[in-house]
């Protein structure tokens, strides 16, 4: 009776050695920024899906207002048919997009101090808007523009502080000071960011016919920007699902194998 | 144990000559177990699955994985994005990395609670530490290769821990970056040795297994198997256990892979490498928490207040002899404990002291995680003294004076008198 208590108090530790160890690496920075609050998502949960209708309108949003200044480097244009654009919308998006050529057939890759450019392919990356950190930099009061590509795995609790961010600008409180080319948004660590609130009501033109409000924007360009980070998530989670149910029935099936093995030894 | 006789001619003939066959046999199947082995013996068998999954996942990562500054995280990026199956392969290291400190953490404390480090397995214990260390190891490497910031601040701090030694301090370090910071030729050098170590890993294992097969497994009566009443061959009997232990532990395992693949990562890993901006917070992985607490714990004033070792310790140094002799002093806990009765379910004194070093090493994991402040400090310089307290002063103190309970004159009495050797060991 000892043992068997003890046994479970054994486990019990375990447990929670193992559970609380991992907790431990997610406390938040104490950088006294706000919260995010808690978004529903469509790539939340066991079913998690990609709504493709959602990532069009935020690639809009992207290439219509982020892309000004941010870069998502990682993502070519032939990725977009995976967000439902067929090849002849890719071709469109890239008809007047031009990338660096490469050398010629001399050898060449500037002509008069300028780079030599030729059309962009589908097979091309997403242009970035600034050749180099630099060149962003000195565009934009000293501050860099980070790339996007893996916004939501590369911040904490990424797709609702992204989303938390984008609709959280406001006037600073009386007692806060704002610092020259800043502006306030108490979700940033430290409550300066040097962005300006980027979204605003019909600042694109939805051709969905959904009304353009800041929040849908944000959830838009958001859901865009999780798939842009995990572009394998649906993928993932369908093939987890079987996955999952095949060693649940293999599982059983060993338990099964175990008691008929051990009840020999009786 | 007797050669089993083949049948099969050509297993005949290779048997004659090179008897891998009648070593298989010996191994695990006809190989003798104590009838009594509970769950937590299936450890050590998750931990040698999980070191396979790792070199084969690890082998195929390499083949697309570029050791360069200015193409590792990309290339790793590619894996994720291009690679047919990539992220599933990249997720299964990523996490299997994890899973292997899991496991065999709950492998080393299961270790401690029945007595297997004891008489005449202390060889075994040892190896077994050395393995350990060589997974860190092995881990911290690995955690550098996709060049996050995380990978350069974090080989950064632990790199410049080196410092440390006394004269040749600096030199050391230098060698160990292949230049004056981590830089290139770290990530190539680092890159080598993570695929070499694994391999010296394998081959502790077999070590450790040679060691485990000669003296047999411990059990948790923690008492000598004395006929054959009291063993069962591993075959069919562990094997169809383990075999369950594996079905539910690839369930646990993969369910992180596939839907919470980055619940063990820190974000700032997903930022790449940028020598000129400093995250935040710098933390190991959270396996490694514990003894990032031991190694901040010491006060600068250290050696005022203790006044025993020499002037010339500084606080660093004494903190990185703290956390390294934290894993080299388990080494001696085979003779730090001096009680004979090997299983905590005998010493009841030793049970609670148990408990509270599992306990303790869990805050130490807590305090790791927070800034070096305030009361997270004090409350980790408590648990740091705790844990060399327990490990010098009172599990020889309490060896020596515990009243141990009666011990069952043998397994199959024990297993006879609970009635049941399925559900219940002891």
């Amino acid at each position: 009776m000892v043992t068997m208590t003890s046994k479970k108090v054994l486990l019990a530790a375990f447990l929670i050695i193992f559970s609380s160890s991992v907790n431990a690496t997610f406390v938040e920075a104490s950088s006294g920024a706000a919260h995010p609050e808690e978004q529903s998502w469509t790539t939340n949960g066991l079913f998690g899906f990609f709504d493709r209708k959602q990532l069009k309108r935020g690639w809009q949003v992207y290439n219509e207002v982020c892309a000004s200044c941010h870069s998502v480097r990682l993502i070519y244009y032939r990725n977009l048919s995976e967000i439902g654009f067929s090849s002849d919308e890719i071709k469109k998006i890239i008809a007047d997009v031009e990338v660096p050529a490469g050398p010629n057939e001399d050898g060449e890759t500037h002509a008069d101090g300028e780079l030599l450019m030729r059309p962009a392919k589908p097979f091309d990356k997403i242009i970035s808007p600034y050749p180099n950190d630099l060149a962003a930099r000195a565009a934009n009061a000293g501050a860099l523009p980070p790339d996007l590509s893996l916004m939501t795995k590369a911040r904490k609790n990424g797709a609702n502080y992204l989303h938390a961010l984008l609709t959280g600008f406001k006037d600073a409180p009386a007692n806060f000071e704002v610092s020259e080319d800043m502006n306030y948004n108490p979700y940033f660590p430290g409550f300066q960011i040097a962005m300006v609130a980027p979204l605003s009501d019909e600042g694109v033109e939805y051709s969905d016919g959904t009304k353009a409000t800041v929040e849908q924007m944000s959830k838009d360009v958001t859901a865009f920007l999780i798939w842009t980070a995990e572009p394998e998530l649906e993928e993932r989670k369908r093939l987890g699902l079987k996955v999952m149910l095949f060693l649940l029935v293999f599982s059983a099936m060993l338990f099964a194998v175990k008691r008929q093995v051990w009840a020999k030894l009786h | 144990m007797s050669t089993p006789t083949w049948k099969n001619p050509i297993i005949k003939w290779i048997d004659h000559r090179l008897p891998v066959f009648t070593f298989i046999d010996h191994s695990v199947v006809t190989y003798p177990t104590p009838r009594n082995l509970n769950y937590f013996w299936n450890f050590g068998s998750l931990a040698g699955l999980v070191l396979v999954i790792m070199i084969a996942s690890g082998v195929i990562l390499a083949m697309n994985y570029t050791a360069n500054t200015s193409m590792a995280f990309d290339s790793v990026e590619r894996i994720m994005r291009d690679v047919n199956y990539g992220w599933l392969i990249r997720y299964i290291h990523m996490n299997g990395g994890s899973m292997f400190f899991i496991v065999v953490y709950i492998h080393i404390f299961r270790g401690m609670y029945y007595g297997s480090y004891k008489e005449p397995r202390e060889l075994l214990w040892i190896i077994g530490i050395f393995i350990f260390l060589a997974m860190m190891a092995t881990a911290f490497l690995g955690y550098v290769l996709p060049w996050g910031q995380m990978s350069f601040w974090g080989a950064t701090v632990i790199t410049n821990l080196f410092s440390v030694i006394p004269f040749f301090g600096e030199t050391i370090v230098q060698w160990l970056w292949s230049g004056f910071s981590v830089d290139n030729p770290t990530l190539n050098k680092f890159f080598s040795l993570h695929y070499l170590l694994p391999f010296i890993i394998f081959g502790l294992v077999f070590l450790h297994l040679w060691a485990l097969h000669t003296h047999k497994s411990n059990n948790p009566l923690g008492i000598d198997i004395k006929g054959d009443q009291d063993e069962i061959p591993f075959h069919p009997y562990y094997t169809a256990k383990d075999a369950l232990g594996v079905g539910v532990f690839l369930l646990f395992f993969l369910g992180f892979v596939f839907f919470a693949p980055n619940f063990f990562g820190e974000p700032d890993n997903y930022i790449e490498a940028n020598p000129l901006v400093t995250p935040p917070h710098i933390v190991p992985e959270w396996y490694f928490l514990p003894y990032y607490a031991i190694l901040r714990a010491v006060p600068d004033n250290f050696v005022d207040v203790w006044g025993l070792l020499p002037v010339i310790i500084p606080a660093k140094t004494a903190g990185v002899i703290a956390m390294f002799s934290s894993i080299l002093l388990l080494i001696l806990l085979p003779w730090l404990d001096t009680s004979k009765v090997r299983s905590a379910n005998f010493r009841p004194t030793y049970f609670w002291l148990f408990w509270i070093f599992v306990i303790d090493t869990v805050i130490l994991g807590f305090v790791g995680a927070k800034p070096a402040e305030g009361t997270w400090l004090l409350v980790g310089r408590l648990a740091t003294l705790y844990y060399f307290v327990h490990l010098v002063v009172l599990v020889p103190l309490v060896g020596r004076f515990e009243k141990t309970k009666p011990l069952p004159d043998s397994i199959s009495a024990a297993v006879i008198l609970s009635g049941t050797d399925i559900k219940e060991s002891s």
